[in-house]
């Protein structure tokens, strides 16, 4: 069971609460882009067992979207921040440096 | 004119605590910077009273206003009011980016009273309903069972809560069961 800390209302939500909106830090290809991209940014996803980021929607609460960094193996938090940005914060990525030395996630780590 | 009733017309249930629905209430959804003067001014002038600080409800002498989210508040007050409280509102936000609606009629209210109420509360919503983790004055959106629900405490045996009108049937059959006589678990 996860509990995620709501950025927007400060309410630490139970997973029950919360609506799951798939992988963070999306870059949309659309009109213009080769066929490549386009399919790319419909169906490639991560599939990682470790360090990962998602989007998150606090449906049952403030409704607010935002993102969580999180481990898909041990269910460990890293931390969650505002929707409003195209990259992770540096300090969740310090904070996920210091417990898990030589993460990747596609472009970051 | 067809008369307005309640989700429930008034029932009630008698177990480990008492259920009941709360008849009709006022209830005026305002979103918009909630810090902007003018958004202040437009819900405080309905209730009377403050407006509320974060996960908080800050009653006023007409009414009450609840914290919904970081851009939404609920302003309560007697459903007769309502109507003309919207009008009110409108005019004094003027231009400012804002939204006001009534909702009254969309929502159920029920009352859950009685030493029991947080145990009853706490079987059905992912909250910490522990004494000093909830208290009267704060308001928490959540989800009860399947739907979602809106909670505050009157007082230290008195929980309201709101629902959408469409499941007040659910709502209330779920806190029936929940204070269903026999299932204390005495955790509080």
């Amino acid at each position: 069971m996860l509990i995620l800390h709501c950025p927007y209302c400060g309410v630490d939500a139970d997973e029950t609460e919360l609506s799951p909106g798939g992988e963070a830090h999306l870059k949309r290809f659309g009109p213009g882009s080769s066929d490549e991209d386009f399919q790319d940014y419909l169906f490639a996803r991560e599939n990682p067992r470790g360090v990962h980021f998602e989007r998150w929607r606090h449906a049952a609460g403030c409704g607010k979207w935002f993102h969580a960094a999180r481990s898909t193996d041990t269910l460990e938090v890293f931390g969650t921040y505002s929707a409003q940005t195209t990259e992770p914060p540096k300090e969740i990525c310090d904070r996920i440096s210091g417990k898990r030395p030589g993460w990747t996630w596609r472009l970051f780590g | 004119m067809s008369e307005p009733v309640s989700a429930l017309s008034g029932s009630a249930f008698c177990g480990l605590v008492r259920v009941e629905d709360c008849g009709l209430k006022g209830m005026i959804t305002l979103r918009g910077d909630l810090s902007a003067a003018a958004v202040k001014k437009a819900a405080t002038g309905v209730t009377g009273g403050k407006m509320p600080s974060p996960l908080t409800i800050a009653s006023g002498k007409t009414g009450s206003i609840a914290w919904m989210s970081p851009d939404e508040a609920l302003v309560m007050c007697d459903y007769a009011d309502a109507g003309a409280a919207v009008g009110t509102m409108t005019t004094a936000l003027g231009t400012t980016h804002s939204l006001v609606v009534d909702v009254s009629d969309a929502r159920a209210q029920f009352r859950v009273t009685g030493p029991a109420a947080r145990e009853v509360m706490a079987k059905l919503c992912p909250v910490d309903f522990a004494p000093g983790s909830f208290e009267p004055g704060q308001f928490r959106r959540t989800r009860m069972a399947q739907i979602a629900a809106a909670v505050w405490m009157e007082d230290e045996n008195t929980f309201c809560v709101i629902c959408f009108r469409s499941v007040a049937e659910y709502a209330f059959t779920l806190l029936k069961t929940a204070a269903a006589s026999g299932s204390a678990v005495d955790v509080f």
